[in-house]
């Protein structure tokens, strides 16, 4: 390892202008001319659109235009889709209804887009929107969707009856009712993933910018993947074909999924700009974000593992609901099916599975992909079974996990997924040790003695990362592959620019993808830079979601090198008058073997475009080498987080006192970046489990719509926490690389409500376990603290 | 702006005398992007929790998103594009938080950075954990689960205390 290379804690090369206020996110871009919008959204849940009467909004000062459904709809702009087919049990397709960027017709949800208007400035677009008259004939609205599954429920969508979008399955339902009949034991658990909002702290924005010249769009946009959002704009959307929109992608702050999505703004923004001839600025407030970014999680879950008198597992069976709101968004039908089923074995040898999923339409925002998306959920499901199981056994929890433990690799579940490799008992071995957990019980007596219940609890998560082969994924219905590209541009004095696919909102790839490329060519991770998000510049990607861009986007940057490498040695060849065969490449300097020839880096850089060396026949000039890397499997992170607890018996206060974390991510090329996305993702994960929650009224209004009484988590909420490691390389890609960019999120829910579950003496608790809901749970269970 | 009637304004943004013809209902949020182009100070939320917006006004961290420009006549403002000269030494909390990778997608980073400084002028330089928990009440990170921020702020106080070219820049 070089001081830059692999597998060191490189400071980041990024942070100088994040750290000085130089970023350059979507909203500190201005566009010569530019206008601003403002969306007039519905207040209703569910509402016929009996007129819009723009008259007076249109003459108020600023005003260049106020838009709706009608006008999009005239001028041919088509609708948002989903990306991924899926497929009920009797074979029919998934129930996709009309998503347009204005609503046409009728409101599905509070916050649906009705009408946009376009202002000199924000505050006279803001001004004239509260003169738009909109009539609006109120329809009866259904939040909840296992009353959106009830006959006589309200329909949002006259494709989907029943609101059901699909009725999805995954296994053998006969065998897991076979293995059920022989077991000892059934545990049996009635699970709420709550419904989440992301709230990256940058809220969305978008600049569409129309040129009457050319013809071509170009869009500034926070998104995860620039590319796709142009695919979708470009060949459902029809705004132009795509070699004449340009989506740039600048500093993204935060995107945890919700900006991996196409959403009505930005078409809006793009239609807009060539309506009015000038650039359209669009920014979200918060509150607005509420109701416009696809929120994450809302399973409801019936879930049962069969265990035989051992505590060995016989089988698991669950059946889900998922909310995916109002429409389907751009992920939303992966999500709770072959993100979620496929991960129903953990890390244990289960022999049968069976999930069923229906997918709901209710008047609530619509649900896509959120940090972890169907992976948190099917570890919640599968981590708490097995901490119940135990529980209800009378078992060990860690001992009744170890017994269940998958140890021979590659091992295929029955739900799809062949895990490459992995050891489970190494780092639950690992936790345990971290987490002192042989002094619990002196501490659990300690914390008795103040008055408090103390708790532990484990999550020996797995998921399903490195997103992902190509030829599977459209075996399961994804309407794209999902590669990545990466160019390697040299230039003539040996500097390097890698163009990726790949999309940073967070993640450092300027500094670990630089650290790659140090270590293979053996110059200064300053001499190299990482072009990212433009259309213009990297001709294609799929972009940063699913933990995919150090397994695959570094990858398909190998995979380039290696080509480079192989062109550079011709170059080297020619300059030292050897045999092609005969250069070796060490450290940035190529020498013929078993001589003392040698020609340095940026040498062999320079003759490689100045073409002196050798004629246009033997070699073409230059040194530029492109790969798109499609991965063979998915990766498989996985660890164990172990959490302990104390709760305040009088208040229900419940107070982290210690978090452990040991996750097997593969070969990690920068601790300190790794360490802060296990923080981050831990992070969101507690504010799953302790406070977070999106709730709707029956009548689909949105209760917590702001940070005022959503609550985020701050960080008075956590304790410092241990980070930790173990390795298995991973087998199916060129650096070993695992991912680790959702772990947290995933393992920690778990964690949480198990060790709080411990504390009180009560399964029976639902997140966000917030004082309240503890307070409430405890009086039932009656548990008080004992000292004795 | 023709049917609004505008206000004048003076103040001193980053050491540089400013004046500004504005709408009254003008945030000095929006003051330092719209018209300075000081785009460093971020808007994270419209109901003054989330502290993306921090600045120091007369030495004292505000949110920039809760308060008129217009009231600020004759102020001193500080933002984060004004804690270090250009070019020059960072200052040693803006070097603590790149040093403890305080930071991930960087949106948060100046409003927390701005008011790390003011929780080392009203606390002190050596701040335990739990102070600096409970004093990032009014900051919200998304990405970093605060732990490498509590980090960056005990030592970037630690490090106010050697003084230095780049600590003056703060005061």
């Amino acid at each position: 390892m070089s001081g830059t290379g692999i597998g060191a804690a490189v400071r980041r090369k990024e942070d100088r202008r994040f750290i000085t206020g130089m970023g350059h996110y979507t909203d500190d871009i201005t566009r010569p001319g530019q206008v601003f919008a403002y969306f007039l959204r519905s207040p209703h849940a569910h509402a016929t659109i009996k007129s819009i009467d723009a008259k007076a909004a249109s003459g108020m000062p600023g005003v260049l235009a106020v838009l709706a459904g009608a006008e999009l709809a005239n001028d041919k702009i088509g609708n948002l889709i989903c990306g991924w087919m899926i497929h009920s049990k009797d074979g029919s397709p998934m129930k996709m209804a009309a998503h347009p960027a204005l609503a046409v017709g009728k409101a599905c949800h509070v916050g649906d887009a009705i009408a946009v208007v376009i202002a000199e400035t924000l505050a006279q677009a803001r001004d004239a929107a509260e003169k738009v008259k909109v009539d609006y004939a109120v329809l009866p609205a259904v939040a909840d969707p296992a009353a959106a599954q009830k006959a006589g429920a309200p329909l949002i969508h006259d494709i989907a009856p029943n609101n059901t979008i699909y009725q999805w399955h995954l296994g053998d339902a006969k065998a897991v009712d076979a293995a059920f009949k022989s077991a000892k034991h059934v545990c049996k658990l009635d699970i709420v993933n709550n419904r989440l909002v992301p709230n990256a702290i940058e809220p969305r924005a978008a600049i569409g910018d129309y040129d009457s010249g050319t013809g071509a769009f170009t869009l500034w946009n926070t998104t995860q993947n620039p590319h796709v959002a142009r695919l979708v704009i470009a060949a459902f959307v029809g705004m132009a074909p795509e070699h004449k929109l340009r989506v740039i992608a600048p500093d993204v702050g935060g995107g945890f999924g919700s900006k991996i999505f196409i959403y009505p703004e930005e078409v809006v923004a793009l239609w807009a700009s060539k309506r009015v001839g000038r650039p359209v600025k669009w920014v979200c407030d918060r509150s607005e974000a509420f109701l416009a970014d696809a929120h994450g999680r809302d399973h409801a879950t019936h879930a049962e593992m069969a265990f035989d008198g051992d505590g060995r597992i016989l089988g698991l069976r669950a059946k889900t609901v998922a909310n995916l709101g109002a429409y389907m968004s751009t992920f939303s039908s992966s999500v709770p099916t072959y993100l979620y089923a496929t991960l129903l074995s953990g890390q244990y040898e289960i022999p049968q599975i069976y999930c069923e999923v229906d997918a709901v339409y209710t008047n609530t925002v619509p649900v896509d992909a959120y940090r972890g998306a169907g992976r948190p959920e099917a570890t919640f499901v599968v981590e708490r079974l097995v901490e119940v199981g135990a529980r209800e056994l009378g078992q060990d929890p860690a001992e009744l996990r170890r017994r269940n433990f998958i140890q021979k690799f590659p091992h295929q579940t029955p739900v799809i997924m062949n895990y490459d490799v992995g050891d489970y008992n190494a780092s639950l071995k690992k936790a345990m040790e971290l987490a002192d957990c042989k002094g619990f019980g002196k501490r659990k007596r300690e914390s008795a003695r103040n008055g408090k219940l103390r708790g532990i609890g484990f999550s020996t998560y797995i998921e399903a990362c490195g997103i992902a082969p190509s030829q599977a994924v459209g075996s399961l219905g994804a309407g794209v592959g999902l590669w990545e590209s990466a160019e390697v541009r040299v230039n003539p004095t040996g500097s390097v620019e890698v163009l990726t696919g790949s999309h940073a909102h967070g993640q450092g790839h300027e500094t670990t993808f630089a650290q790659l490329v140090s270590e293979r060519l053996g110059i200064s991770i300053d001499d190299v830079s990482i072009v990212h998000g433009d259309t213009d510049k990297v001709q294609f990607g799929m972009g940063t979601y699913g933990s995919r861009s150090g397994a695959v986007g570094m990858s398909a940057i190998v995979k380039a090198l290696d080509k480079v490498e192989a062109k550079a040695k011709k170059v080297a060849a020619y300059m030292l008058e050897a045999a092609e065969g005969d250069i070796e490449f060490k450290d940035g300097k190529f020498s013929v073997a078993g001589t003392d020839k040698s020609a340095a880096w940026a040498d062999v850089t320079l003759n490689a475009y100045i073409a002196h060396k050798f004629s246009g026949q033997e070699l073409e000039p230059g040194l530029k080498e492109t790969s798109f890397y499609d991965p063979t499997n998915f990766t498989f992170p996985a660890g164990c987080h172990i959490c302990e607890v104390e709760v305040d018996t009088e208040t229900g206060t419940t107070e982290i006192m210690s978090w452990t974390a040991v996750d097997d991510f593969g070969v990690i090329v920068n601790p300190m970046i790794v360490e802060g996305q296990v923080h981050g993702g831990i992070a969101q994960g507690v504010g799953q489990a302790l406070c977070e929650g999106a709730v709707y009224d029956e009548g689909g209004q949105l209760v917590t719509g702001s940070f005022m009484d959503y609550c985020m988590p701050r960080a008075e909420l956590f304790p410092a926490l241990k980070v930790e490691t173990t390795l298995t390389k991973c087998p199916s890609n060129p650096l070993g690389i695992k991912g680790c960019g959702e772990a947290g999120a995933i393992a920690a829910p778990a964690a949480v409500i198990n060790a709080i579950t411990d504390a009180i003496g009560t399964e029976h608790l639902a997140m966000p376990a917030t004082p309240a809901t503890v307070w409430a749970a405890l009086q039932k269970s009656n548990k008080m603290p004992q000292a004795a | 702006m023709a049917a609004t009637d505008t206000a004048a304004v003076s103040m001193t943004v980053n050491g540089k005398p400013v004046t500004a013809n504005i709408d009254p209902r003008t945030l000095l949020v929006q003051l330092l992007r719209e018209n300075l182009r000081l785009t460093g100070t971020h808007v994270g939320c419209d109901t003054s929790q989330c502290g993306a917006c921090v600045v120091h006004v007369d030495g004292k961290a505000i949110k920039s998103c809760t308060v008129l420009a217009l009231q600020l006549e004759g102020a001193d403002v500080l933002t984060i594009e004004g804690l270090a000269a250009p070019d020059g030494p960072l200052h040693p909390m803006q070097e603590a938080f790149r040093e403890n990778h305080g930071l991930q997608c960087g949106y948060c980073t100046p409003g927390m950075i701005m008011t790390a400084v003011d929780i080392v002028r009203r606390k002190g330089n050596e701040l335990d954990d739990r102070t600096i928990r409970e004093e990032l009440e009014g900051n919200i990170c998304r990405c970093t689960g605060y732990h490498n921020i509590v980090k960056a702020i005990a030592a970037g106080g630690r490090a106010m205390r050697g003084g230095g070219s780049a600590s003056k820049a703060a005061e």
